[in-house]
């Protein structure tokens, strides 16, 4: 009887070394909980690295930051970028069985731009109308040409909903999402989990090599990492900086980290409001000056233990779109000095604002320090998130600062802070000849013609400065050796396909 | 008894609506616009509009005050702006957490408490009465949230004994339900347990002088007998009301333990509702936690009265 | 008037003196009285004393561990911590003594009103001050402190308020207990308005408990600093507390633990000291033991 039983369980055992995949479940330790899981509604970070496993998009974001094919195979422009036409894989299903076709995509784009509590119209504003030239094939047709459109579709925007489940539960979709992803959606307990399975019908479902997917918000750095090295979870996403060096260190860990698209910068108010009304706003030398008195790079070494990029561009300097002309510039207080000298300045007192979480308070408090060198007095002012993009918006600040997530295609980093009409041009920087060249790069599909006016457009505002820009920000993981087969995404997104557990 | 009862719902009835004034003056109250959050990335003047108008935003503050409470009349506390998920089905999610964590709170308050109370007073004036008054006063002047974080620092991250964080409901897996809230429930019981020590102590010497225990002693009874049979009996009565009050502070205490262990229960959201501007949220819980101290208050009442056959004469 | 002085003595000086005497013979309560008061001078002496500036920093001694040149370590910024603390003890105590004695001036004027006159006073007083007291304390502090915006004056305020129906539950019990005495009623004969009665005779005679009470919340309320800065909403950078110090050293705890150790203690010190006084307070306060 005894040898029987040993005789089972090393049988057992064999079968599950042999078939590690039997029973494996993913768990990843995101850095705060996800709002509503409703493509069309959501607007955290964390959302979309869900939707990563759970949504399929019309294309995706390849490891260089080239869209390549998801949903849609190929794609080509016409009528001078006017219209977009795409062909879209075939056998695809949803989880909820229904097929994928055109109509499908047709009525997700319809649902983005229409659903009154859809956060995607701005994403979608140059899309005229979205027609199935055929069964497996669409039409976008655009009132102005904008060649960011392909962008937008690698992110939410393009994530395909099943029509079947969209229309049973309208708004409430987020409630019970379905999509065509290589997992699909099991339960949610917000702020505690998110939990996926493996879709047994997924298109390309070899790659799929988990069978289970949990997400664990756990914001505090400390308690997501003890939890790694107890083996309740695998992966840790954004874990901070100053644990990179203990997680090389643990041979249970694997450590990997990305400069993400976004960009950190503090934004000065220029014409957004009565509180524009000071020096800083009015006197760009004066800007330049408390720029220079920066040191960007000790930035990146104090907070972010070096892993963050210094930067001055809302491109980091790894993008093919930053502008080489202008580079990085070292902190010169004797300069800074000599700019506050003429603009009539021995010193200045300033308020900035930033958001009260601890990486923050200790970057705004290290450049606190470094500007003081340069005369300027600044007073902090930490507010909540929610408070500060408030503030932002009605202008009551100074100086605000926050961080862009960044997007793939440079127009998002740039063209909507910038232009004059832009949507969350909070500076009020209004500038006819910035304008012009960022709607023309806008539109134009020769990549050279981008450049040069990306280019151009930069040297002008790194002469104004109405947004000093600091840096880009990392995407750090903390790996359980178990895991293998993982990159980190250069959008912080976190890929599942070809990722397995031991 | 019932009319006693009903008679104290019913002047409960104003403190409830003026609850709800305050509850709902939160909204007015706190900065920033929920909506921007809500829309984050997206600034599209006509989506802003709908979802103010969606959530009666525009409306005037009396309106929707009335909407608000007529609401919850009928049970519908509004949605979460971040989830869009019914309040009261958060609230009956989290819940169920929370007293999980304030439950066993109060074992280790009561296993710690009572005994070392009782002790305490039998010793008067001894020197374990200062050892246990030293303890009790270390309890209470311990930071929760620093010896929560402490704890994670030993127990988890150095000795790697207890999850650091998470939750798993108890009947889905016991185990390791009880390890995840081992540690969160000693840091909020132990503050407990020192207050309770401390009412337990002085009513173990209030009865303990009391004229019917100096006869049980000259009829000659075992001490063991006295304190367990006697004087413990007639001590409860405080200490029992005692629970029932300190059910509201376990509530409040809830907030901090539960940040720093991630414990997706009541403390827990509520911090974040707050940081988020999820008005509907925040109002909800917050008239959920003084209906309920309201009920524990009465229940305390009635068991006061229960436990006490003189007063229960009167009644 | 002094007709009436003498012929309604107030029996609160002799009380006094009894309870120091008996004050002074309660070692933990002198224990007590010494850790606030050490506290309290190096809260007072922080501008005095020979260490180095709190907000000063250094980006070659990030999160040094304790050594000769820095007694307690260094934090994230390079700080010396030493000199933090003691500039911490500042917002810390002052957080406890303000927002308690917000919390007396709303909370005992109050109480007196509503336990002198009853009625229909006291019907409202009450019924507001018991729906603030079905609020968890801490919740109340956190809306109200998000409210006002995240500074440690907010954080005094926020505290001091959701701490003032304490004291107005207290003192209208204590008003009640007191104002049937034959004093009260004496002073009423002889003609006093209310305002020299509540002021004169009522409050005198339960200042006694309101003592107490204060001194005890004071610790509850440094913890409650402690607490609300810890979720960012107390005092803001750079100028330290306690409470700020260790919301910071949070991000920190593996590799710089001692940036956690010395505020938390600091704090429980300070508390236990309150504790300490205030149980003492009581004992030799208590009228009912000689």
């Amino acid at each position: 009887m005894k040898r029987m039983t040993r005789l089972t369980s090393t049988l057992l055992a064999g079968v599950l070394l042999a078939f590690p995949a039997l029973s494996s479940e993913l768990r990843i330790g995101l850095n705060d909980d996800a709002d509503v899981l409703d493509p069309a509604q959501s607007r955290t970070f964390v959302g979309r690295i869900v939707y990563t496993a759970m949504c399929d998009k019309l294309v995706d974001i390849s490891q260089d930051m080239k869209i390549v094919p998801q949903l849609a195979t190929e794609w080509a422009w016409s009528e001078g970028g006017k219209v977009l036409t795409m062909k879209l894989r075939q056998g695809v299903k949803f989880h909820d069985e229904t097929p994928f076709n055109a109509e499908a995509v047709v009525y997700t784009i319809q649902r983005n731009m229409t659903l009154p509590e859809s956060r995607r119209k701005s994403e979608l504003s140059s899309v005229e109308k979205v027609e199935a030239s055929g069964e497996y094939e669409v039409k976008f047709t655009l009132k102005s040409p904008d060649v960011t459109l392909l962008a937008q579709l690698s992110d939410r925007a393009g994530a395909i909903v099943s029509p079947k489940a969209a229309k049973e539960l309208g708004a409430n979709f987020g409630s019970h999402p379905v999509c065509a992803g290589p997992f699909k959606f099991v339960e949610r307990i917000q702020q505690d989990r998110i939990v996926l399975e493996k879709f047994a019908d997924y298109w390309d479902k070899d790659k799929v090599l988990v069978d289970k997917v949990t997400y664990l918000p756990i914001p505090d750095t400390t308690v997501k990492l003890a939890n790694l090295r107890s083996g309740d979870l695998d992966i840790a996403e954004r874990i901070s900086p100053s644990d990179a060096e203990s997680v090389k260190n643990d041979p249970a860990l694997t450590y990997a980290d990305v400069i993400g698209p976004g960009y950190m910068a503090m934004y000065v108010n220029i014409a957004n409001g009565a509180r524009a009304d000071n020096p800083l706003g009015k006197d760009k030398r004066l800007r330049q000056a408390f720029s220079l008195a920066i040191d960007r790079e000790a930035i990146s070494q104090i907070v972010f233990e070096g892993t963050a990029m210094a930067g001055n561009q809302p491109f980091p300097p790894s993008s093919p779109w930053f502008d080489k002309d202008i580079p990085v510039p070292a902190r010169d207080i004797e300069k800074a000095k000599q700019l506050m000298k003429e603009a009539g300045h021995e010193t200045l007192d300033i308020e900035l604002q930033h958001a009260n979480n601890t990486t923050q308070t200790q970057m705004m408090q290290v450049i606190q320090s470094m500007v003081a060198e340069a005369g300027f007095n600044v007073t902090l002012k930490a507010t909540e998130f929610a408070t500060l993009l408030d503030e932002q918006t009605r202008g009551n600040y100074q100086i605000s600062r926050s961080d862009w997530s960044g997007r793939i295609d440079p127009d998002g980093n740039i063209h909507q802070f910038i232009t004059c009409k832009g949507g969350i041009n909070d500076v009020k920087y209004c500038n006819p000849e910035v304008d012009k060249l960022l709607n023309e790069a806008r539109t134009s599909t020769d990549e050279a013609v981008r450049k040069h006016n990306y280019d151009a457009a930069a040297a002008i505002l790194n002469d104004d400065m109405p947004i000093i820009y600091l840096g880009h920000q990392p995407y750090a993981y903390a790996i359980s050796k178990k895991v293998s087969g993982f990159a980190p995404s250069p959008d912080g997104m976190i890929r599942l396909l070809g990722v397995a557990k031991k | 008894m019932p009319v006693y009862i009903g008679k104290r719902l019913l002047v409960a009835i104003p403190t409830l609506l003026i609850i709800s004034i305050f509850v709902f003056s939160l909204q007015k109250l706190l900065p920033g616009d929920p909506i921007l959050a809500m829309a984050g990335e997206e600034r599209d003047p006509a989506t802003l509009e709908f979802l103010r108008a969606k959530y009666h935003l525009n409306d005037p503050i009396i309106l929707q005050y009335f909407a608000w409470l007529g609401g919850i009349l009928v049970g519908d506390f509004g949605i979460s702006l971040r989830t869009n998920q019914p309040v009261l089905e958060l609230i009956g999610q989290k819940l169920p957490v929370t007293i999980q964590l304030a439950v066993m709170a109060m074992f280790f308050a009561m296993v710690i408490g009572i005994p070392i109370g009782i002790l305490a007073a039998v010793k008067k004036n001894t020197w374990i009465d200062y050892v246990a008054n030293i303890v009790a006063l270390t309890g209470l002047s311990i930071p929760n949230f620093w010896l929560g974080i402490m704890l994670i620092l030993l127990v988890s991250v150095k000795l790697g004994w207890l999850p650091a964080s998470g939750y798993e409901s108890i009947f889905v897996d016991p185990v390791r339900s009880l390890q995840t809230m081992v540690m969160p429930a000693f840091v909020l019981g132990n503050a407990l347990a020192a207050t309770l020590m401390r009412h337990t102590r002085s009513a173990m010497v209030g009865v303990m002088s009391a004229d019917y225990i100096r006869t049980a002693r000259a009829k000659g009874l075992s001490p063991r007998e006295i304190i367990l049979s006697h004087s413990f009996r007639n001590a409860l009565l405080p200490v029992v009301t005692l629970l029932a009050l300190l059910f509201g502070e376990l509530l409040a205490g809830a907030v901090l333990t539960e940040q720093i262990f991630t414990i997706p229960g009541f403390g827990k959201m509520t911090v974040d509702a707050v940081f988020n501007r999820d008005y509907a949220v925040v109002q909800g819980i917050v008239l959920c936690t003084a209906v309920g101290f309201i009920l524990m208050n009465l229940l305390a009442d009635v068991a006061y009265v229960l436990l006490n056959p003189r007063l229960r004469a009167t009644l | 008037m002094t007709a009436v002085d003498q012929s309604l003595p107030v029996p609160v000086k002799r009380e006094q003196s009894r309870a120091w005497r008996k004050m002074k013979r309660n070692r933990s309560a002198l224990f007590g009285l010494c850790i606030v008061a050490f506290f309290a001078l190096l809260a007072l002496a922080a501008p005095l004393l020979p260490i180095p500036d709190p907000v000063a920093t250094s980006w070659s001694a990030i999160r040094k561990a304790p050594s000769a040149a820095h007694w307690l370590g260094t934090d994230d910024l390079g700080r010396d911590i030493l000199a933090r603390m003691i500039w911490g003890a500042r917002a810390s105590l002052m957080a406890g003594v303000f927002s308690v004695a917000i919390a007396v001036c709303i909370g005992v004027p109050f109480g007196l009103v509503a336990g002198y006159f009853g009625g229909w006073v006291d019907m409202v007083i009450s019924r507001v001050t018991e729906a603030l007291l079905a609020m968890p304390f801490l919740i109340m502090a956190i809306a109200l402190a998000a409210f006002l915006g995240p500074s440690l004056t907010n954080a005094m305020i926020a505290i001091g308020v959701s701490a003032t129906p304490l004291f107005i539950r207290l003192s209208r019990g204590q008003v009640l207990a007191v104002k049937t005495e034959d004093y009260v009623e004496g002073a009423r004969a002889v003609g006093l308005n209310h305002v020299e009665i509540m002021t004169r005779y009522i409050l005198p005679n339960i200042v006694a408990p309101i003592i107490v009470q204060a001194t005890l919340t004071i610790a509850t309320a440094i913890i409650a600093e402690a607490s609300l800065s810890f979720l960012g909403l107390g005092q803001q950078p750079p100028s330290p507390s306690w409470g700020s110090m260790l919301n910071v050293a949070k991000n920190f705890l593996s590799q710089a633990p001692w940036m956690a150790m010395w505020p938390g203690a600091a704090i429980f010190l300070v508390v236990i000291g309150f504790n300490l006084l205030g149980d003492g307070l009581r004992d030799a306060l208590d009228p009912r033991e000689a």
